[in-house]
């Protein structure tokens, strides 16, 4: 299916205390669905308001945005987030976290035992079924940050959005999450958009990177194509004479193209 | 190695307040040597054991055991307290959730607030037409305040991360309220809590020296009539111990709920 997700010349102007604040203007970007679309841009450009108009939990100024061929008119389940800072419950333990989710989408036509099931097989797919009774303050962040991919993911979504999802982690446990999500995406087939400003973790995970330009009123710069075969190995790649030639392109549209005002 | 740690845990965790305790005893003792009517430390140890050694006589409505006095208070401050706690909480989680009522409740909690409590009692006694209701009115209204203001800043300071994750998931209002509002309100709630029972005991002692009847604001005044200076000093140690153990319990709860 082409044109799963879709955005529709979007633009999102925010009220400030000083006035009109144009966020975004003239989004236009189609996401094929079981596509792995990466958001990047120098801090402060959009890309968790873009993120954020998927999901439904903004609206925009003016132009239209749908998922599956409807309009998205507020956020929703079928639509899971991923946060940057995980955003667990700490009240509740990894179990009841991934379980407040299966029991909202799945709870009105399966049975206990199945909802059950379904959060331990979540657990399970980021390899924590040990973590199953422990609150997120006894856990690392690297678990934490599983457990809110696992609660996404257990709601059988059909857009998996994250924002820097990987962005507070130290480099190895980013590096371990990468290969682990790039499985769990292969396994489910899941079409995910996500928020970085990495570009080794952009190139590696995408299918394709929407480069965005600068702030105020930034809009899509351009789009890059990452034709690299799968499964993908970041060994391999650290060789791979395209690969450099691809992670290049994205450093000369972020630092020479469009660089940060005050960083230049 | 071990007796070491005990010497330790004993140079800094007790010894500095049995040197307060002891210090404030000495103080004491030195001004009742110089003063006729301030009983000394070791006559008033003696005038406490007697009356601890008998707290729940019953010797018509007016002469009654420590115990009694104690209770009859806690009791009016139990229910003062519940019933302010039955309406600022949810009060509160109103003027947290909705900005409009926040509005329209802010000048009147500013404005009511700074009111000394007693100042209220005259309006007890002229609603209720008795002494106890009249009490634990005083007590309702001076713990409500805290209760109101802590829960809504509770809240109010909600992190957008968690009300993302309920409209993500689209939880129904009831879960949002028990799954997510409740438990991150708690611990402001019980901080809340915890600054009206310590203005609910301090208020009970003075409220009742004006209303009477049993309890240990009373006695307090009923020992002054009687010139029983004992007993009075013994009531300022007894007040100052409940209200600490009260302290503690709460704070001990407040503990057990957070994350
Ligand atoms: N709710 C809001 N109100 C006003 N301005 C906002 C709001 N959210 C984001 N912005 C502004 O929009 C711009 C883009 O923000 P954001 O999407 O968070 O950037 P990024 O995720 O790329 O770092 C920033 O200049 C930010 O200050
Ligand atoms: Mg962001």
């Amino acid at each position: 299916m082409k044109r799963y997700v879709q955005v529709e010349n979007a633009r999102m102007v925010f009220n400030t205390r000083q006035g009109e604040f144009v966020a975004l203007r003239d989004i236009e970007l189609n996401i094929e669905r079981g596509e792995f679309v990466s958001l990047i841009g120098h801090s402060g450009c959009g890309k968790s308001t873009l993120l954020n108009l998927i999901a439904g939990l903004l609206l925009p100024s003016s132009g239209n945005l749908f998922c599956a061929g409807r309009e998205i008119a507020g956020p929703g389940p079928d639509r899971a987030v991923v946060f940057q800072n995980h955003s667990l419950l700490p009240w509740m333990t990894c179990f009841e976290n991934i379980h407040l989710g299966v029991e909202r989408v799945f709870g009105a036509t399966e049975d206990k035992a199945k909802l059950r099931q379904r959060t331990l097989d979540a657990l399970a797919l980021v390899h924590l079924s040990h973590a199953e009774k422990k609150y997120p303050h006894e856990i690392s962040g690297g678990m934490k940050q599983r457990v809110g991919i696992a609660r996404a993911l257990a709601m059988q979504p059909k857009v998996l959005l994250m924002d820097e999802p990987f962005g507070a982690l130290d480099a190895l446990t980013r590096a371990h999450l990468q290969d682990e999500l790039m499985k769990i995406v292969a396994e489910t087939r899941s079409t995910v958009v996500m928020v970085t400003h990495d570009v080794d973790e952009a190139v590696l995970l995408s299918d394709r990177i929407v480069m965005m330009t600068n702030g105020p009123a930034a809009t899509i710069g351009e789009i890059l194509d990452v034709d690299l075969p799968r499964p993908r190995n970041r060994l391999a790649l650290a060789n791979d004479a395209h690969y450099h030639q691809l992670r290049g392109a994205v450093l000369e549209f972020l630092y020479q193209k469009h660089a940060h005002k005050e960083a230049a | 190695m071990q007796t070491r740690e005990l010497k330790e845990m004993l140079t800094t965790t007790v010894l500095p307040p049995l040197l307060g305790v002891a210090f404030l005893i000495g103080l004491w003792g030195l001004l009742a040597q110089t003063s006729e009517a301030l009983p000394g430390p070791l006559k008033t140890w003696h005038s406490a054991v007697e009356l601890f050694s008998d707290p729940f006589y019953r010797h018509g409505p007016n002469d009654q055991g420590i115990g009694w006095n104690i209770l009859n208070s806690l009791q009016r401050v139990a229910t003062g307290f519940g019933l302010a706690a039955l309406i600022g909480i949810p009060l509160g989680f109103m003027i947290g959730r909705f900005r409009f009522l926040d509005k329209m409740t802010s000048p009147l909690i500013s404005l009511l607030k700074p009111v000394s409590p007693l100042a209220w009692l005259p309006i007890g006694l002229l609603v209720f037409k008795a002494a106890n209701p009249a009490a634990i009115w005083v007590i309702f209204i001076s713990s409500i305040w805290p209760m109101i203001i802590n829960t809504a800043m509770g809240v109010r300071q909600l992190p957008q991360d968690y009300m993302n994750v309920a409209k993500v998931l689209k939880l129904s209002e009831w879960k949002i309220f028990t799954h997510i509002l409740f438990p991150a309100t708690l611990p402001y709630m019980l901080t809340g809590v915890r600054l009206a029972i310590g203005t609910a005991w301090l208020v009970i002692v003075a409220a009742e020296m004006l209303t009477g009847g049993v309890g240990i604001g009373f006695w307090v005044w009923d020992e002054w009539n009687n010139l029983n200076v004992e007993h009075i000093i013994i009531a300022i140690f007894v007040v100052g111990i409940v209200g600490l153990l009260l302290e503690q319990l709460l704070v001990w709860l407040a503990k057990r709920f957070s994350y």
